[in-house]
């Protein structure tokens, strides 16, 4: 069924700050790209997710109690 | 094979139903409170909720099955789903029945929360606080092993656990809101 390798696209993190109640499981789950401020509140380290992140970064993601964390394709505008 | 099978089977898969779903509410307390511990960080809470939730689902589906399967209680399907239609001790199982329309309801917008939005989910979950008491109460009435000696504790245990994680729930709210207060006192005497 596998069918051929595709380039995995890179995406990033990004954090909706309305929606965001500082819980702080993402940075319990991905400390390499998430650290929390003195508030509890996430700060994401930007730019793309490096690859063998990328497991760990949909799993912090859908630990969000908030829905508040998001994984977005990287796009020639955001990059540049 | 003992006649009886389904019988024990049905009552069995009840009482750990009743255990997980208490756990799972203690969780779920414990996730939005956001209680933590050196050893016990917060995804821990709310990773055991749900996936202690999708296991007592499938204790339920085996309570439920196996019930409606025995020939003794002659429950049918209707019985299962639609409340206060058992012949069987009708007020108890309607009980039951009626947590597990609620939980079904729990369950399905849990699996679509990303569909449906974080306010119409949290909405929808808040009937767990329902359906939990309901379980009990359909465990006491409907269940044969309500007075037996292991029994008894069991569900005073799952009572106080419950109780005991609301009410620090609350107290913690409280407190917070008390810290709020002087923060924001504080706050404004400072800048005058």
């Amino acid at each position: 069924m596998a069918g051929p390798p595709t380039p995995q696209q890179p995406v990033s993190l990004h954090v909706d700050r309305i929606r965001c109640d500082g819980y702080g499981m993402c940075a319990e789950l991905l400390p390499e790209l998430i650290e929390l401020d003195d508030w509890g509140y996430p700060i994401v380290r930007p730019g793309a997710v490096p690859d063998e992140l990328l497991d760990h970064a949909v799993r912090a993601v859908d630990v969000c109690p908030l829905l508040a964390l998001h994984l977005r394709a990287v796009t020639a505008s955001r990059a540049a | 094979m003992n006649d009886q099978i389904l019988w024990f089977a049905t009552r069995g898969a009840g009482v750990v139903s009743l255990l997980l779903f208490t756990a799972v509410v203690c969780l779920g307390i414990l996730t939005v409170a956001r209680w933590q511990s050196p050893s016990w960080p917060r995804f821990l809470s709310r990773e055991l909720h749900r996936n202690l939730a999708l296991l007592s689902v499938a204790f339920l589906a085996v309570h439920i099955v196996t019930a409606v399967a025995d020939p003794f209680t002659s429950l049918g399907i209707t019985a299962a789903l639609v409340p206060f239609a058992s012949s069987y001790r009708p007020v108890w199982v309607g009980l039951g029945v009626i947590a597990l329309d609620l939980l079904l309801a729990i369950v399905v917008t849990s699996l679509v929360r990303n569909a449906m939005g974080q306010r119409a989910w949290r909405t929808v979950h808040w009937l767990a606080y329902a359906a939990w008491p309901l379980t009990l109460l359909h465990g006491v009435g409907s269940g044969t092993d309500s007075w037996a000696l292991w029994m008894l504790p069991t569900q005073a245990a799952c009572v106080l656990a419950v109780a005991v994680a609301v009410a620090w729930r609350f107290a913690a709210d409280r407190s917070n809101r008390s810290q709020l207060a002087s923060v924001v006192d504080g706050g404004s005497r400072g800048g005058a």
